[in-house]
């Protein structure tokens, strides 16, 4: 039944691995529709306006800090808010004033929230005894969800007995145990250490693939969004800001606030100074000479537009570059963090601007040949920035 | 680090000494008492130990001491045992009125919105700034036939002519029920307050309506709750003696009535402490269980 993959691309449907982007279709139908919903607690909007599909076996992150409403979000879906104006429907029908104990959708707490009085047995059983569903059939369901999160062994223990990682994992069997349509993550691993939380995040993708379900998470980290879901909505305010695959977040930032928020970047102030099919010609304080943007952008010389560029697409050389047609500047080193696999320059501008310069630690010196305050190049290639209109 | 553990008992003795000043050696004055006899002296009961008569006289005066209180009370014809039976009964009856009437008091507490919490936590405290003593005579002129109870009902048109509610076990158990009430809702409200709400939440995702979540999720955590205010409640109850001797009828029969009568009007001494030292027996049993519940409670932290 496992297939193992982990390329978040294709998925095995139906037995054939293929491409998997609903989204593009337009002939599919999403499970989830938000459509012109808006939350207001008192004066306070937390969800303002917003609509969204989400499709089946889709594994949709919301992403954004703390207040930007993705939680309200989940919990309208779940049934515990509801919103003040807009419909939910999933898989066609309405949610709105359905109680969230008659809704096919099932939650993983942040807190877990399991029954500290009842075994882990017990706890996974909960849902499915409140279905009213035989005996045998319970148990069978259980040993399975059990087997699902390798816990076997743990079945008589309280929750109390367990490790953070194990209460999250019988947190997870129980949400599970229902089979439902969608399956709600509220910053699920946020209380798990660094390395288990990776190992999780594989996991949960595994289990999501295995299971065909519809996954719904909620997180503040970006890399976790980035490595198990298939898009991404990034939220500010209530408003989704951009919703795409997380390359597309990573790489085609559509604003300033989705740059910054996802990933380390560099934002460089500009003016439109030409634009042409697939280039753009920009012009900053920070350099001597125009720079070149190998991208369409709607915009007219004269405008104010962003110069968005990852760290690690930057390079940093004591030499100019070479090779023609590469955007460069010349800086002083102001700082350097050694990061062991990587290093992080930050190079000072002529115009007071400081940019970061990624550079992976190739060789094993204990002397790098750029050290403080070194008069060094950077440099990138026109399709390694990304123009910003807002 | 033994200077260390010098401090450590020295901490640990000041409640030991405490207990043993003021709890054991009261206790075994009254045992003592209980195993001598009546007598007209001063005090009223013999033998006495004398510590400067030398040890023969001690060992005489052990063995002048006997059981003899012990099966006067006990005997049926006395009784003694109808009134411990009777105590237990109201006692009973009483806790389970206030677990009922005490129970939606606390959660109403417990689920208030945070900032008026402490509002009501003080409103079931203040009874306590008036005497208890005043308090409960205040119920005589609530109960009495021209009390306040009985005008209300007949202006209302409920009953023509006033109930009879002073002077007998209802006034009784309505006294205890007001009295007691405080000591049964703070150990539920704080059994209450502390459950994590997300608790609920997760019942209703998996399917469980808000009434079965309260039996299957709240009723079971707050058990602990439950057991403590029970307790705390039942076992000053059964030895309570202001409540029933001035709302009770002359046919109310409570221990702790038995014993003042004993120790008051009939002058025993004896036989009051033999009833002491039994009634104490019969509430070992509901305390032991109280702190095997608390100890369990503790281990489940």
């Amino acid at each position: 039944m496992s297939t193992g993959v982990t390329d978040k691309t294709q998925k095995t449907i139906g037995g054939i691995r293929r491409k998997f982007a609903p989204w593009n279709d337009p002939g599919a139908v999403p499970l989830i529709r938000y459509k012109n919903v808006t939350k207001r607690f008192g004066e306070f909007t937390a969800v303002d306006n917003l609509s969204l599909d989400i499709y089946e076996r889709e594994f949709f992150a919301l992403l954004g800090p703390s207040g930007c409403g993705k939680t309200t979000l989940m919990r309208m879906l779940a049934g515990f808010e509801e919103p003040t104006e807009g419909q939910i429907t999933l898989a066609g029908q309405d949610l709105v004033g359905m109680p969230p104990y008659r809704r096919q959708t099932n939650m993983m707490f942040q807190s877990y929230a399991l029954f500290p009085h009842m075994s882990v047995w017990d706890n996974i059983a909960f849902g499915l005894k409140q279905d009213g569903m035989e005996k045998a059939a319970v148990a069978a369901r259980v040993e399975e969800m059990l087997k699902l999160v390798k816990l076997e062994t743990f079945a008589r223990r309280k929750p109390h007995q367990l490790s953070g990682g194990q209460r999250q994992r019988v947190a997870l069997a129980r949400s599970l145990a229902k089979r439902p349509k969608v399956l709600l993550l509220d910053e699920p691993l946020g209380a798990l250490d660094k390395k288990l939380r990776e190992a999780t995040q594989f996991e949960l993708m595994d289990i999501q693939m295995e299971l065909g379900m519809t996954f719904l998470i909620v997180t503040h980290d970006q890399e976790e969004a980035m490595t198990v879901a298939d898009r991404i909505a990034v939220m500010d305010h209530g408003r989704l800001v951009q919703v795409a695959p997380p390359a597309e977040v990573y790489e085609q930032p559509n604003c300033r606030y989705v740059a910054d928020f996802v990933g380390d970047v560099n934002i460089i102030d500009a003016k439109i100074e030409s634009v042409a099919p697939g280039a753009v010609r920009l012009r900053s304080d920070a350099a001597d000479m125009s720079l070149m943007i190998a991208q369409d952008v709607e915009a007219k010389p004269g405008d104010q537009a962003w110069i968005a560029i990852r760290p690690e697409k930057v390079r940093v050389d004591l030499d100019p570059p070479v090779e023609q047609g590469v955007n460069c500047l010349s800086g002083t080193i102001w700082d350097i963090g050694y990061l062991g696999d990587l290093s992080i320059y930050h190079v000072e501008l002529p115009n007071g601007a400081r940019i970061k310069a990624a550079k992976p630690n190739l060789t094993r010196v204990v002397e790098r040949p750029i050290s403080w305050d070194d008069k060094v190049w950077v440099s990138w290639t026109p399709d390694a920035g990304v123009v910003l209109t807002r | 680090m033994a200077r260390g553990t010098k401090g450590r008992w020295l901490v640990l003795a000041v409640p030991y000494l405490w207990l043993f000043a003021l709890f054991l050696v009261p206790f075994f004055i009254v045992f003592k008492i209980s195993l001598s006899q009546d007598a007209i002296a001063q005090p009223p009961y013999e033998p006495t130990f004398d510590l400067s008569a030398g040890w023969d006289a001690i060992r005489e005066a052990v063995g002048q001491l006997n059981f003899d209180n012990y099966s006067y009370v006990l005997s049926w014809d006395n009784e003694f045992l109808q009134a411990y039976g009777s105590s237990l009964w109201i006692a009973g009856i009483s806790t389970l009125l206030l677990l009922i009437v005490g129970y939606p008091i606390a959660y109403g507490m417990a689920r208030a919105p945070k900032s008026i919490r402490p509002t009501l936590l003080m409103m079931v405290i203040l009874p306590f700034w008036t005497s208890f003593l005043i308090r409960v005579y205040a119920w005589i002129g609530i109960l009495s036939p021209e009390g306040l109870l009985n005008q209300f009902l007949m202006f209302v048109g409920l009953t023509d002519e006033p109930l009879e509610i002073l002077a007998t076990d209802t006034a009784v158990y309505i006294g205890i029920v007001y009295s007691y009430l405080p000591f049964m809702i703070l150990p539920l409200y704080a059994a209450l307050e502390k459950m994590d709400e997300t608790l609920l939440e997760a019942a209703a995702d998996l399917g469980c309506p808000p009434f079965a979540a309260f039996w299957k999720i709240t009723w079971p955590l707050s058990l602990p709750g439950v057991f403590a205010g029970c307790l705390l409640c039942f076992i000053p109850a059964v030895g309570e003696f202001v409540i029933p001797d001035l709302l009770g009828g002359s046919d109310t029969m409570m221990i702790g009535k038995s014993l003042w009568t004993e120790f008051s009007v009939n002058r025993s001494w004896t036989v009051s402490s033999a009833v002491a030292v039994l009634l104490l027996l019969v509430l070992v049993v509901p305390i032991v269980f109280y702190q095997n519940v608390q100890a369990r409670e503790m281990e489940g932290r």
